[in-house]
């Protein structure tokens, strides 16, 4: 599979208070009541259902859209469907400042984009606006501001090309 | 310039030069899965697993620990499948008599001084008490790991923590942890590799490393790695040479310093491992239940001392004193030396080598209102019932229970 390390699409700047949207975890991404789903597609209606200020995202989001947080994104349990949600709906890519290190693996694991701009001013980015994220660089840009934070890690980008963790292991040497 | 101890063991496996922040691939020694998560472990490399779905099975095994033996249909059924894929694959199963992962890990030789271990357990980095790499990880990771015998893994920041100083008397490894619990509450080590260096590290003998360690979840951090002293060394019949040690001019995220001159016993009181107190302020609590094992406090010499704190004594009326060793064998030796007697004449009720009290209730949980003294690593909400849970090490534990309230071992002295 040949990926685009560029991507564009619609950004939704997650704030709270004014401020980008920090500690959002993992039951506000996907709420426990919703667990026992277990097939992808059934799992967008739930994303963000419990986020206050954004339980309508499901029904707004369009595919190619791009998230944009604060920091320590994802803290929390190691459900896979907080990652799995934003598949379904074709969100294509989760920026923040920082994320949480079991949503981070999960993400590389499934090959969801996930990049991190450690240091981002909160006002930079406009809601709603479309913006560009390049993967291998670690750049996000929009109109005329970009802000340049961590690129994808080798492996992280050799599994997203791949599709998932699995896939990419058919591709290995020796295993 | 030189590199730390998880530098080193990931650069041993794989990794090369690594430093932190890098990102590699890392060759694991032993793969493991637990009947909690075990069960989708099977279900990935049945979907992805292909027809060689495990590398290499004499590194591979399954330890039953959760709920054993099982009482709740799922998870008989989830045990059931692991024991059919394992038997098809030629995959080990210590099944559910033999106890804690982790603690079989060790015992059997796997998880030697700079190995790497991988399972759905969250307190795998309990290796960090021999000076070894373990981490808990996701289903997806671990079939992943299963199949093709390395992680890719993010090498975390290092970070040195010096303990000054000796605790005082009747003071143990369990204190020692909740000390540094106490003091690294704010986040401080969230994603580091601690290393644990001071006289007390020196001088621990396995089970209080074990028991250190075994809190590096609750710190937040990725490990706690105490450098293999003489007891380990020992322990595993090993040299110096044979064990990996941070470089002398090894570069630091962080340096910490953290006095445990003259320590007293703490305790944890709820809702989170982090709310630390000494136990001489929290005596007028009454306690209902006490539990001693987990893989925190669960090992033969944990429980030859509550026998011994508990020698002609008894548990205080209408206090119930739950009491698990962790592993089969140090069941079996308890059992040979009397000591169980001991424990079970002073009024204890013991069961079979698990996770007991701190996993699914296999020695029963709380209700509402019901405290209790545990020797675990959790007391967040709902994780042993619904009632209040307090943290502790051995002494306090047979104190409280003993007394029926929290109460510090002290006062078991001027006998
Ligand atoms: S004793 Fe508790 S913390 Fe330790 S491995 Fe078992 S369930 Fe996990």
């Amino acid at each position: 599979m040949n990926k685009s390390l560029v991507l564009r699409g619609r950004l939704w700047v997650l704030r709270q208070d004014g401020r980008l949207f920090s500690d959002i975890d993992t039951d506000m991404i996907f709420h426990n009541a919703h667990l026992a789903v277990v097939e992808m597609e059934k799992m967008g209606q739930y994303a963000f259902g419990n986020l206050e200020g954004y339980q309508k995202f499901a029904e707004m989001a369009e595919p190619g859209d791009l998230v944009l947080a604060g920091d320590n994104f994802g803290s929390g349990s190691s459900r896979q469907h907080a990652v799995d949600c934003f598949k379904a709906l074709g969100v294509q890519a989760v920026v923040a400042r920082s994320f949480g290190a079991i949503y981070k693996r999960n993400a590389i694991n499934s090959g969801f984009p996930v990049i991190e701009l450690p240091g981002l001013p909160d006002g930079l980015f406009t809601h709603h606006a479309i913006a560009e994220l390049d993967l291998e660089k670690g750049v996000l840009s929009s109109g005329t501001v970009s802000f340049t934070g961590l690129p994808m890690s080798g492996v992280a980008s050799e599994i997203y090309s791949a599709g998932g963790l699995f896939q990419y292991a058919e591709h290995l040497e020796g295993v | 310039m030189g590199r730390t101890i998880v530098e080193k063991i990931i650069g041993r496996h794989g990794g090369g030069d690594c430093r932190a922040g890098d990102v590699v691939w890392m060759g694991i020694d032993n793969r493991t899965a637990r009947d909690f998560a075990g069960a989708s472990v099977v279900a990935n490399l049945e979907q992805y697993g292909g027809d060689s779905p495990v590398a290499d099975p004499g590194k591979t095994f399954f330890t039953f620990d959760c709920n054993v033996p099982a009482n709740t249909i799922p998870y008989a059924e989830n045990q059931q499948r692991i024991r059919e894929f394992a038997r098809d694959r030629g995959i080990r199963v210590y099944d559910v008599d033999a106890g804690i992962g982790s603690h079989v890990t060790i015992e059997e030789g796997y998880g030697l001084p700079g190995t790497t271990t991988v399972g759905t357990d969250s307190h795998l980095n309990i290796m960090g008490s021999v000076g070894a790499f373990g981490q808990g990880m996701g289903d997806t990771d671990i079939a992943f790991a299963f199949k093709t015998g390395k992680v890719w893994f993010e090498v975390p920041p290092s970070v040195r923590v010096e303990l000054q100083g000796m605790p005082s008397r009747g003071t143990e490894a369990k204190d020692v942890a909740l000390a540094m619990l106490g003091r690294f509450s704010g986040h401080e080590l969230l994603g580091k590799s601690v290393e644990v260096y001071g006289p007390w590290a020196e001088q621990a003998t396995l089970p209080d490393c074990i028991t250190l360690s075994s809190l590096a979840t609750e710190m937040g951090a990725i490990i706690a790695l105490i450098p293999p002293n003489g007891n380990v060394l020992q322990y595993f019949g090993i040299s110096r040479e044979d064990a990996v040690y941070a470089d002398p001019d090894a570069e630091y995220e962080a340096e910490y310093t953290l006095d445990i001159e003259g320590l007293m016993p703490m305790i944890a009181c709820p809702p989170s491992p982090t709310n630390v107190f000494p136990v001489h302020e929290m005596t007028s609590v009454r306690v209902d239940g006490v539990f001693i094992g987990s893989c925190t406090n669960g090992t033969y010499e944990d429980l030859v001392l509550t026998a011994e704190l508990l020698r002609g004594r008894k548990v205080a009326p209408g206090v119930m004193l739950k009491v698990v060793p962790a592993t089969r064998t140090t069941w079996s030796r308890l059992l040979d030396e009397g000591y169980l007697k001991v424990i079970f004449d002073a009024g204890g009720i013991i069961s079979n080598a698990g996770c007991a009290g701190c996993a699914s209730g296999q020695i029963g949980m709380t209700g509402s209102g019901e405290v209790q003294v545990s020797t675990s690593n959790r007391n967040f909400k709902g994780k042993q019932g619904k009632g209040e849970t307090y943290l502790a090490g051995i002494g306090t534990a047979v104190a409280s229970a003993v007394l029926g309230r929290i109460a510090s071992v002290h006062e078991l002295w001027p006998r």
